[in-house]
């Protein structure tokens, strides 16, 4: 790691803030192991919200698919799966939790403005205000085929769709003047005659026009997260998110080029640059020593990349079914297939393999691995591993420069694997000055550190002037 | 012994009453608080009542100065849920423009929050402004509507199904966690729409959830509860299917007003609208009597306080701890499922001996 002269930080009193994402898919949710619990039993989603909220993290958060994962036409059945209605599971801990926001992960092209907005908006005052809201596009007909519209959105409309679904919901979420329930029992109306203004939206994907069912939350509205990556998905971000979901957390640099990007593109949409939080998403593998550290992560990858999962991540390589093979055994022998093949959803097919197919068969035989071995050193990687007191100081180091806010943890066991996280890892950080120690805010938004919503910036400003 | 009455209290809003929010012992704007649903839950739960029911649509609740405001019901539930220990909790969830996978989804995950507690009033959104909220091509018509019930519960009730119970085997031999001939696609196709299936959510604790319709909305072989309304008691009759309950609207006296007066003073805001339910004012041990009397017709009544806060506290304190004591109702065993505290058995699997599995050639 670059050391930058203690002279030289940026941002010397950052503090770090911690997501746990509940994934429920992927192979990185070690379900082999006999600490492994239910994905699907409420006491699980309470454990790790509470252990979260004892940690003092700023969230909880689901995901969403809609429809279970398929490779080569079949059900995927090596990886976790099954797993509740994001925004129905959050109200049920916003009853079991005080202070944790609680974000859901709900798809802009398979809902509708006046449902969704509802739903959230109704999680945001179960929990007084400590709702969020990723925002995610599908496209694919695949997807359709559990939806009444069926995969009726082209894949350049996707972005069009999610920007003029959040103009509708923040109209929705904004459509109580402050004020607007009566004070007292014996007032002329339950709410004042104008005080709730009408929505009425006729755009290119929506022609709605309806009241608003509900007032602002302690917080407004929902904080809004996006995690998308291209360009497009950037943008997007930088002109309506509060906080990103990245996928550049692991290497310093990486995780640099990325902020300073979005920073820059949050400058262009006029948005200051410390309007947003990135927050992108991590494994943490903590030892009391390095060595232990570094043989709890090859039990954590062996366990995560069984011989069976090895094969699939390969054959998603090299287009081709490879379940028959020794995962123990040498690289395919083949080259890829070079193919337009759409057998396989929810898991991405690498458009061009042979090169990284190359640089696996290099790395390969140079350091005597085998196909398991290539799969989880060179395959997706993630994460960091160390000791609380060298992570501590990895992470700071990252945020003091302006890399990160800090992270969304994936914990590869649930419902305990947060517990050295918050039991060793908080310690060393709030030790250093660098993690909150108590809430000082209830709400997501003040968890974050974040302005009022765009929305109320400009009526106040109005208001002012 | 007879089987027990079982009592289900509606708890959206401030009661039947339009107007009920005027004699609301709380501010107004505490109706839309994470602490008036649990409280009325707990209160619910503590007074012995089977289940409780939350009524919704996109659409404001009320008509012009009424509350305008309303949580959607499957977050009050869900939030209930997790306040709550034995209660029963039953959202209306319209079928007319919601996806139906959603809302499979969204109750599948009730039950198992709940662990298997959960049912589903169905209901439909005939108000043409509905379809202009949802922007959606407006459903028009009684069958319409009917139609898009029908095959929506078809659809959750199929998707419930599409997980076996033991889809989840964590074969470690294998390194499989799923058993993908215990998953199914459910390629439903209905008037309007296809659902390809299978489920997001594995199966809820209950089999199917307990799915209550009112009175010729869906055929009976699709409705576990069927919620009849009759003008007196006299012509309420069980329906063609496994349970029935009987609405029932009440007006009870309280300590300080009298159930006439009390709807007199509303009546000077709005008028109480005939649902063309049962419908008792008066004294409390009158309304025992007449659930007593109902006990023999039905298998359970659903109660539609004028008020909230004053009826159910009559209710609580008065009505249900006599019938505890005659025995006419039971409390809720702590652990059972909502179709065990009903008698109903928990439904096999439809696709249990399917030779198309998920992962099978098709």
């Amino acid at each position: 790691m670059t050391r930058t002269d203690a002279t030289d930080v940026p941002y010397p009193d950052a503090q770090l803030h911690f997501g746990v994402f509940f994934q429920g898919v992927n192979h990185w949710t070690i379900w082999s192991d006999p600490a492994s619990g239910s994905q699907i039993d409420p006491a699980s989603y309470r454990r790790v919200a509470q252990t979260a909220e004892r940690g003092l993290f700023d969230a909880f958060f689901l995901g969403e698919g809609l429809r279970l994962r398929e490779v080569d036409g079949k059900v995927h059945d090596l990886d976790v799966a099954g797993r509740p209605d994001a925004i129905t599971q959050l109200a049920a801990l916003a009853a079991v939790t005080e202070k944790i926001g609680l974000v859901s992960t709900s798809n802009t092209t398979f809902n509708e403005p006046a449902d969704l907005a509802r739903r959230l908006s109704g999680l945001d005052l179960l929990s007084d205000g400590r709702a969020g809201w990723n925002v995610v596009t599908t496209d694919n007909a695949w997807t359709g085929a559990n939806f009444r519209r069926g995969g009726y959105l082209d894949h350049a409309d996707r972005y069009h769709r999610a920007e003029q679904f959040l103009t509708v919901a923040r109209a929705l979420w904004g459509g109580w003047s402050d004020g607007a329930i009566a004070t007292t029992t014996d007032a002329p109306a339950w709410s004042a005659p104008g005080a709730v203004d009408r929505v009425r939206e006729h755009t290119t994907q929506f022609d709605v026009d309806l009241a608003p069912t509900l007032p602002r939350s302690r917080q407004s509205h929902p904080v809004i997260f996006q995690a998308g990556d291209s360009a497009e998905g950037r943008d997007f971000a930088a002109r309506n998110a509060d906080v990103i979901f990245s996928a550049h957390g692991t290497e310093f640099d990486d995780a640099l080029a990325f902020a300073t990007d979005i920073r820059n593109r949050l400058r262009a949409a006029g948005r200051p640059s410390d309007d947003l939080r990135i927050l992108p998403g991590t494994e943490i593998i903590i030892g009391a020593t390095e060595a232990e550290a570094e043989e709890k992560r090859r039990w954590v990858r062996f366990s995560q990349v069984t011989q069976a999962t090895a094969l699939n991540v390969a054959g998603l390589l090299w287009n081709l079914d490879l379940s028959d093979r020794d995962a123990d055994g040498p690289l395919p022998a083949e080259d890829p297939v070079l193919a337009e093949n759409d057998g396989a959803f929810g898991a991405r097919r690498i458009a061009d393999p042979r090169e990284t197919v190359a640089r696996w068969r290099a790395q390969a035989e140079a350091n005597h691995w085998s196909l398991r071995e290539t799969v989880i050193a060179l395959g997706p990687q993630r994460g960091h591993v160390g000791t609380p007191a060298g992570l501590a100081e990895k992470f700071l180091h990252f945020a003091r420069h302006g890399a990160v806010d800090g992270f969304n943890i994936t914990p590869y066991l649930i419902p305990d694997g947060l517990d050295d996280i918050v039991n060793l890892l908080v310690p060393e950080l709030q030790e250093r000055g660098g993690y909150r120690t108590a809430y000082t805010g209830s709400t997501l938004r003040e968890h974050l550190g974040l302005r009022d919503p765009r929305t109320r910036r400009a009526t106040n400003t109005r208001r002012a002037g | 012994m007879p089987t027990p009455l079982h009592l289900a209290l509606e708890i959206d809003g401030d009661g039947a009453h339009p107007a009920a929010w005027r004699r609301a012992a709380h501010s107004p704007a505490e109706l839309l608080t994470p602490r008036r649903s649990r409280g009325v839950a707990a209160i619910a739960e503590n007074a012995g009542f089977t289940l409780v029911t939350l009524d919704d649509d996109v659409l404001p609740p009320g008509p012009a100065g009424a509350p305008t405001g309303r949580i959607g019901a499957v977050e009050r539930a869900a939030f209930i849920a997790a306040s709550t220990s034995t209660l029963g909790i039953a959202p209306v969830v319209s079928t007319s423009y919601a996806e139906p996978f959603h809302t499979s989804s969204q109750l599948a995950s009730l039950d198992h929050i709940s662990i298997g507690r959960a049912g589903w009033v169905v209901g439909v959104s005939p108000a043409p402004e509905a379809a202009r909220a949802w922007g959606r091509p407006a459903v028009t018509g009684a069958d319409a509507h009917a139609a898009q019930a029908r095959d929506s519960v078809q659809v959750s009730r199929e998707l419930w199904d599409s997980w076996e119970d033991d889809a989840v085997v964590r074969d470690v031999a294998t390194s499989r966690y799923l058993d993908r001939e215990q998953l199914h696609y459910i390629d439903f196709t209905g008037e309007t729409f296809a659902v390809k299936g299978p489920a997001i959510v594995p199966r809820p604790p209950q089999g199917q959830l307990v799915v209550f319709a009112p009175a010729g909305l869906l055929p009976a072989d699709q409705v576990d509860v069927t919620l009849v309304s009759e003008p007196d008691a006299a012509s309420v009759r069980r329906a063609d299917t496994p349970r029935s309950f009987a609405e029932v609207e009440l007006a009870l006296d309280t300590p300080t007003a009298g159930a006439a007066e009390r709807i007199a003073e509303l009546a000077g805001h709005a008028p109480w609208p005939d649902r063309g339910r049962l419908r008792y004012t008066g004294a409390a041990d009158g309304l025992v009597r007449l659930l007593t009397e109902l006990a023999t017709r039905v298998d359970g009544v659903r109660l539609h306080p004028l008020v909230l806060d004053e009826d159910l506290a009559v209710l609580s304190q008065r009505v249900l701890p006599a019938l505890l004591r005659a025995r006419t109702i039971a409390r809720p065993v702590p652990g059972a499922s909502l179709r065990t505290t009903f008698g109903l058995p928990r439904p096999a699997n439809r696709y249990a001996d399917r030779l198309t599995p998920a992962g099978g050639v098709r």
